[in-house]
């Protein structure tokens, strides 16, 4: 090393020597920081301004979760989840009903909306860049995510409504599985791209066919992207209430009786529980809204934190 | 050109292109390599003279190139890869591949390696085809207590020798190997030279390297490929071929000479 240092030196400009005439020498007062040069107080200015906003951002989400809280939180109990809603006049009840329908109903979107839209996303990651029937998929399922969700209400009621002779569970599960679709196709199509191009070689170098390299590599590897579109779709379309009007209408009762579950009668969910109780006239009623939407803003929270958990889980 | 002539029975793969096409764009022609058995060939030569290309020509990995079009022939075991009747997915099970950079699956190491055999659901031990191909990439004792862990966290020398493995673990007949080493330190590298000589009792290999010490090392037959730009464009094709020793103390081609003196002078 020495030699080395002894054959750089008398190469070195003379700013880096040191040699204090030359006109390259460091002013080293600059290297100081000082609150008053223009340069450093337009920075401070500017990280303050951001903070400002980005706190400003998250106002409206913590005031409406601490108004849930405040107002829907007293009323926490065991039979908001075991009991029937209160009639106009009645104290107490609950709204399991309404719980077990949302989940139901989510569910059958879900059954619905996962496999055809992951599907079409594998299809969509692998078709070339010319396709004309991607592109024209990948459109449509652009245009669908600005749907307004009242029209695949409108559908469902059209299409299983009047066929099937009433509201039921699963129209609004269709209705629902429509709003869940694009979003699920097109974050899908994303995270299987995502996949680098070298994993994708390795496969094919081993021997993998089409099926194989997405079995056993894309889609795995892909879950984490996968998941956190359905959890998306998932928590957008547990809060929708207009579909549900068209559809699953509203129920007093439990899904079912006597143990097993009948999808093909009207069905309450917490949304339209929501719609009808907030605007009611009895404080037992509207506070029981309030504690509805505490609920279901909890339950897409714990939904949330499954799919991380579970996407989490696959990676390592 | 002419591919025809007599080689013998120790070759394994007789690759012979014409023409080979991206789009539009030329970038291989008349390229005659004959790949002989338990034996390790080197392909050397300036970026972009096409080795690369070659070599992805020899298990059928450009078909995943738009574009691709190519003219000449690729004979496997006596039978021509590029016929119409061959399943691409066939031979890439019967010739692996290990690229330049490290391309671990986002799972575990155990998982990496059983992968072609999950492909191809091999019917013995998994677990023993797994551990031998490991010991045989000279990766079992680092890893041994850590088979769960994810191929991504090992080092980049690590993953490449789990990338070996997990192509050597299905047997396959050839190993084609595109700059193995070009991203690992000298010590990984030479544990990856010892390994290829090592291989060679059981496979044949094909290596694209620029490290000229290194083919010199560990090939025992070279190709020099060089840029031909008398057309306009940049076609690769096949300068010289020989043995090791002949092409780098005696090559026959001024090219040759040029781009091997250059390197050792
Ligand atoms: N997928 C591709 N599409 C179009 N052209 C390509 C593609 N791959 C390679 N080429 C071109 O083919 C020529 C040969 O490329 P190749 O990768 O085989 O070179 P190489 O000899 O391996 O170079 P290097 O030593 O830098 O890896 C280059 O001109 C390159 O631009
Ligand atoms: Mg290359």
């Amino acid at each position: 090393m020495a030699v080395i240092g002894g054959q750089l030196k008398p190469d070195l400009p003379a700013k880096f020597a040191g040699d204090s005439n030359m006109p390259g020498q460091i002013n080293v007062e600059e290297l100081e920081k000082s609150l008053l040069k223009p340069r450093t107080i337009f920075n401070q200015l500017l990280i303050v301004f951001v903070t400002v906003l980005t706190l400003t951002a998250l106002v409206p989400l913590f005031s409406v979760l601490w108004m849930l809280l405040w107002k829907g939180g007293h009323n926490l109990s065991l039979a908001v989840f075991t009991q029937l809603p209160p009639s106009p006049m009645e104290e107490g009840g609950g709204f399991g009903n309404a719980i077990l329908g949302t989940f139901v109903i989510v569910s059958i979107a879900s059954m619905i909306s996962i496999p055809i839209g992951v599907l079409t996303a594998c299809f969509l990651s692998q078709s070339e860049t010319g396709s004309g029937l991607a592109s024209t998929v990948r459109f449509a399922a652009k245009v669908l995510t600005g749907f307004p969700s009242i029209l695949a209400g409108v559908f469902a009621y059209g299409a299983l409504v009047l066929t099937m002779g009433g509201y039921s569970a699963i129209a609004g599960g269709v209705a629902l599985s429509i709003l869940m679709l694009p979003t699920i196709v097109l974050t899908s199509e994303e995270a299987i791209r995502m996949v680098p191009k070298k994993m994708k070689e390795a496969a094919i170098g081993m021997g993998a066919t089409d099926t194989q390299l997405m079995w056993m590599v894309l889609l795995p590897t892909a879950i984490p992207g996968i998941m956190t579109g359905v959890m998306l779709a998932l928590a957008r379309a547990a809060g929708e209430t207009a579909p549900l009007l068209f559809t699953a209408l509203f129920s007093n009762y439990w899904l079912g009786s006597s143990g097993h579950i009948d999808l093909r009668q009207p069905t309450a969910s917490l949304a339209v529980l929501i719609y009808n109780f907030a605007g009611a006239p009895f404080d037992n009623q509207t506070s029981m809204a309030w504690t509805a939407a505490l609920i279901l803003v909890v339950m897409v929270l714990i939904s949330n934190l499954i799919g991380q958990l579970f996407s989490r889980r696959q990676i390592n | 050109m002419d591919c025809d002539g007599q080689n013998g029975k120790d070759v394994v793969i007789d690759c012979c292109i014409n023409d080979l096409h991206y789009g539009s764009f030329k970038a291989v022609r008349d390229t005659h390599i004959p790949i002989k058995k338990q034996k390790i060939t080197a392909f050397i030569g300036p970026s972009g003279c096409g080795k690369s290309t070659v070599l992805r020509c020899l298990n059928r990995m450009n078909d995943i190139v738009r574009g691709f079009r190519f003219s000449g022939h690729v004979h496997f075991g006596g039978r021509d890869i590029y016929h119409p009747s061959i399943d691409a997915v066939a031979v890439r099970r019967h010739i692996g591949m290990v690229f330049q950079q490290p391309n671990p699956f986002a799972m575990s190491i155990y998982n990496n390696v059983a992968f072609g055999l999950r492909l191809n659901r091999y019917k013995g031990s998994v677990a023993e085809k797994v551990e031998e191909a490991l010991k045989r990439a000279a990766l079992w004792n680092e890893v041994s207590d850590k088979l769960q862990k994810s191929g991504l966290s090992l080092s980049g020398g690590q993953q490449q020798r789990l990338c070996i493995a997990r192509a050597i673990a299905t047997d396959p007949k050839v190993l084609l190997m595109d700059e193995p080493c070009s991203a690992l330190d000298p010590i990984s590298t030479r544990k990856i030279e010892e390994l290829m000589l090592e291989l060679k009792t059981h496979y044949t290999i094909a290596i694209v390297t620029h490290n000229l010490q290194q083919a010199q090392r560990v090939a025992d037959e070279t190709g020099f490929l060089y840029v031909d730009t008398s057309e306009g464009g940049r076609t690769g094709y096949l300068v010289e071929f020989g043995d090791s020793k002949q092409i780098f103390e005696d090559p026959q081609q001024q090219h040759t000479k040029d781009y091997i003196g250059g390197a050792f002078s």
